[in-house]
């Protein structure tokens, strides 16, 4: 994300005069990207890359993040932005538990199997996200904000998910539970039972008053859960990450001569039709570079591109690109990352979302660590 | 490190670009006319997508 630390936390301010004719470029740039996919590729991906545009506009523009949230639990109990977090999640459950009961040929939860890998995976995960200080949809808002950290991170990440799917299959049959899904009415109140009591923990070992968010956080939770429905109306499966980063670094190995045909994963029939069609039609891969590009967007709007790049030391880089290989890698054989997993996952009653929470924020409280030793740390 | 965000911002652009390049250079073009419903909701159709969270069939 843009660092605001040289404005107090607050947005850049407008430069009137000479902001406008950029400010209407981007508006139209933004517009011309979702009509080319539109017509390029079909109505149903133009509107995908218009929600990909609006969750990375409202990840940087309102500042929501992860990563960052679960540090300030962690390092200062401060618990406003997991709470948005929990909120937004909530707001989708609401939503997405009757959607999926009562269009359930159409629409899929994002629900997968508790397990070792799954559990080791996530803790992984967990530990990674904070040593670049940010996650699966982090990494993304990071690079097309000009973070340099993110942006490092970011083909690693692609390249980790590659291999990490890849393996898929080998992690899974080291234990691996039947799927739990939780359903209707019941399955709705626990999991809105369970968000609320993570919540009331958070608020009763954070300082006085710990429970009021500021109207950014509570506005970013809305608007993102907003998008998030969207998003499952629009494609039929929830928000997610990791698989389009994976597929993107599939089709470099294809370019660069490798055959897929006997990989566990890449070769079934459905990644392997995947790896034949246009990056335009696979979800994922919209969202992703719609959320690379509104977060660009909303940093060039704010001029906060003119940042200068930090200064820092040559093991905090090696750090960044194995911390984004091991993201990829790791949150493959989590089921997914902090979207797909944790807020896709929770949002449509799958178990191992609620697994994947523990886990994560157990390997994040080791990453927290980390980042002063890697070199991290300097740079903020 | 010199330079500013506009440096790093360009080169996320340019990831883009070759990630778009690497179908055009296989051939690999989007077919409008196939394209399915634009929402899933109500289209009678059943989700295809990938997800992260599926397991390989």
């Amino acid at each position: 994300m843009t660092d605001h630390t040289l404005t107090n936390g607050q947005a850049a301010p407008a430069r009137a005069p000479r902001a406008w004719p950029r400010r209407s470029a981007l508006i139209l740039a933004g517009l011309a990207v979702v009509f080319a996919v539109a017509v390029l590729a079909g109505a149903r991906y133009g509107l995908l890359m218009l929600i990909g545009l609006g969750f990375g506009m409202v990840l940087e523009g309102l500042r929501f993040g992860f990563a960052g949230p679960w540090r300030a639990v962690i390092l200062r109990r401060d618990p406003s932005a997991t709470l948005a977090q929990l909120l937004s999640i909530g707001l989708v459950a609401l939503a997405a538990f009757p959607l999926l009961a009562g269009n359930g040929g159409e629409l899929v939860g994002a629900h997968a199997p508790v397990g070792f890998a799954m559990v080791g995976g996530a803790f992984v995960f967990g530990a990674a996200m904070q040593v670049v200080l940010g996650c699966g949809s982090g990494t993304l808002v990071n690079a097309g904000s000009g973070n340099p950290v993110g942006l490092l991170a970011l083909p690693f990440f692609a390249i980790g998910s590659f291999f990490g799917a890849d393996h898929l299959l080998w992690w899974t049959s080291l234990g691996t539970a039947p799927i739990v899904v939780l359903q209707g009415v019941s399955g709705l109140a626990i999991t809105l039972g369970a968000l609320a009591a993570v919540a009331a923990l958070l608020i009763a070992r954070g300082p006085r008053g710990a429970w009021r968010l500021p109207p950014r956080l509570i506005a970013a939770a809305v608007l993102l859960a907003a998008l998030a429905v969207a998003h499952l109306a629009v494609a039929g499966q929830p928000w997610g990450v990791v698989y389009g980063l994976g597929l993107w670094a599939a089709k470099g190995a294809v370019a660069l001569g490798a055959d897929l045909s006997g990989s566990a994963f890449w070769g079934t029939a459905q990644h392997a039709a995947q790896l034949q069609s246009s990056v335009l039609t696979d979800v994922t891969s919209l969202t992703n570079i719609g959320i690379i590009l509104g977060a660009f967007g909303i940093a060039a709007w704010r001029g906060g591109l003119a940042q200068r790049l930090p200064d820092l030391p040559m093991r905090a880089w090696i750090a960044a690109a194995i911390a984004g290989l091991l993201l990829g890698y790791s949150s493959r054989l989590a089921f997914g990352c902090n979207v797909g997993a944790l807020f896709s996952g929770i949002s449509t009653g799958s178990l191992h979302g609620w697994a994947w929470f523990a886990a994560a924020f157990a390997g994040s409280v080791l990453g927290v660590r980390l980042r002063g030793p890697l070199g991290l740390e300097a740079r903020t | 490190m010199t330079g500013t965000r506009k440096i790093t911002a360009t080169l996320a652009l340019a990831f883009l670009v070759a990630v778009l390049a690497l179908d055009l250079a296989a051939g690999i073009r989007p077919d409008p006319f196939a394209a399915p419903p634009i929402l899933a909701l109500g289209s009678g159709a059943a989700a295809s997508g990938a997800h992260c969270s599926a397991l390989p069939d």
